[in-house]
């Protein structure tokens, strides 16, 4: 009886215990993030499996999206005979939002579940247990290379998104529809600042970086050390990491262009 | 040799996303403008009323942009909007320039347009424009029509 009566109790207890070690949890990544570019073989490595991996599909979905996007803007710009301004509508939709949060999903999904999945299984394995015997912390040799790489990767993966959008944009644009090429530019830069728009982005591209390689790693190292652990903990990762993207860009566009 | 190879992969990677960075500042925002201007010197005007002018609005001569809106404030002396603006050093105007506030296309964004006068003295930077026009507002125009349909229908 009093059990279930303070179960609520308990279970407020759990969460905030939750949020503390997950927050010490970042903070140890971040330092020894910092502290793991004195071994920058590791983060090399890891830049190359995390980043240089994902270029493929970050690329073909920024032009893909820029193709709908132009596309779309087309049609219905076309209705108020302003169809020169597609380029900005395109640029600005993919320097703000879709850029940095397409490719934190798609980085979420690519490099996020890896990260959760061979964290998870070298736990499983046991290989981070021999580790800490050896008295190497696997958090400093493991974990942290990994979340620089991720943070480090993350920004120019979405810059790379963002510009093969707006150059999909042209090419259905100007290309395909016949949109003056010249207003089709002088539009967007009349319309995009460099420091509110694209910077702001870039900002963006780099939250959202923390945010999944926090959520891929931490998963990952507090995976149940069996296989529907580390299926499940791969699960997570997707969920927690878009749900954790989502919710943020919408706090950070009320930050940023809250004032228009 | 394999190490060398993940090397030149990565730099490759990290190089490719920063050209993206400096393609999305340059070629599709107005970096290269907003830097690459420099050479400007500001100038100032009071309006009765701005309409719709935001900061970063164009200032256009004979169609041909010469400037930007730096800012908009309220002077609580004179009751008038007070529009701080940067020219393009390479552009001289006479000292009594006249600004109006104008729109572009029917719904598009408004701007502020220079007519040079005939004075034999340049605009130098810290002037301000003393001959302004206030922006058309659109309710104004409704309400002044309304007004006359009303004076001439009591005239009738």
């Amino acid at each position: 009886m009093i059990r279930s009566l303070l179960m609520p109790a308990r279970l407020l207890v759990d969460f905030v215990a939750g949020v503390g070690q997950g927050a010490l949890f970042f903070l140890r990544l971040c330092l020894l993030g910092l502290a793991s570019l004195r071994r920058p073989r590791l983060v090399v490595d890891q830049v190359h499996f995390i980043g240089n991996y994902s270029l493929s599909i970050i690329m073909v979905s920024g032009l893909l999206v820029g193709f709908i996007l132009g596309l779309q803007g087309y049609y219905t710009l076309r209705q108020f005979g302003s169809e020169d301004t597609v380029g900005l509508v395109v640029t600005l939709s993919l320097v703000r939002e879709l850029g940095p949060i397409v490719t934190a999903l798609l980085f979420a999904g690519r490099a996020g579940t890896s990260l959760t999945a061979e964290i998870g299984l070298m736990k499983a394995g046991e290989q981070l247990d021999a580790m800490e015997m050896m008295a190497v912390d696997p958090v400093e040799r493991v974990l942290a290379p990994r979340f620089l790489a991720a943070v480090v990767s993350m920004p120019l993966l979405a810059a790379l998104f963002s510009a093969l959008g707006v150059l999909g944009g042209y090419l259905v644009g100007v290309e395909l529809i016949g949109v003056d090429a010249g207003s089709f530019w002088s539009q967007m830069q009349a319309g995009v600042d460099w420091l509110d728009d694209v910077g702001n982005g870039v900002i963006k591209s780099i939250v959202f970086g923390f945010t999944v390689a926090f959520v891929a790693l931490y998963v990952g190292y507090r995976a149940q050390p069996t296989p529907e652990g580390v299926a499940r903990a791969t699960t997570t990762t997707v969920v927690a990491s878009s749900l954790a993207v989502l919710a943020l860009d919408f706090v950070l566009t009320a930050l940023m262009f809250g004032a228009y | 040799m394999k190490r060398l190879g993940v090397d030149l992969l990565v730099g490759l990677f990290v190089l490719l996303g920063f050209a993206a960075l400096v393609f999305l500042a340059l070629r599709a925002g107005n970096m290269s403008s907003a830097l690459g201007l420099g050479q400007t010197f500001a100038v100032s005007a009071q309006f009765d009323n701005i309409g719709g002018l935001k900061p970063r609005a164009a200032v256009r001569s004979a169609g041909v942009v010469v400037g930007r809106v730096t800012s908009i404030g309220f002077d609580d002396q004179t009751y008038r909007a007070q529009v701080t603006m940067e020219l393009d050093e390479r552009y001289e105007f006479p000292k009594d320039t006249s600004a109006k506030i104008l729109t572009s296309g029917l719904l598009g964004e408004q701007y502020i347009g220079l007519e040079p006068g005939g004075d034999v003295e340049m605009l130098a930077a810290g002037d301000s424009i003393q001959l302004t026009q206030s922006a058309v507002v659109l309710e104004n125009l409704v309400g002044q029509f309304l007004y006359g349909r009303a004076a001439e229908g009591s005239r009738q």
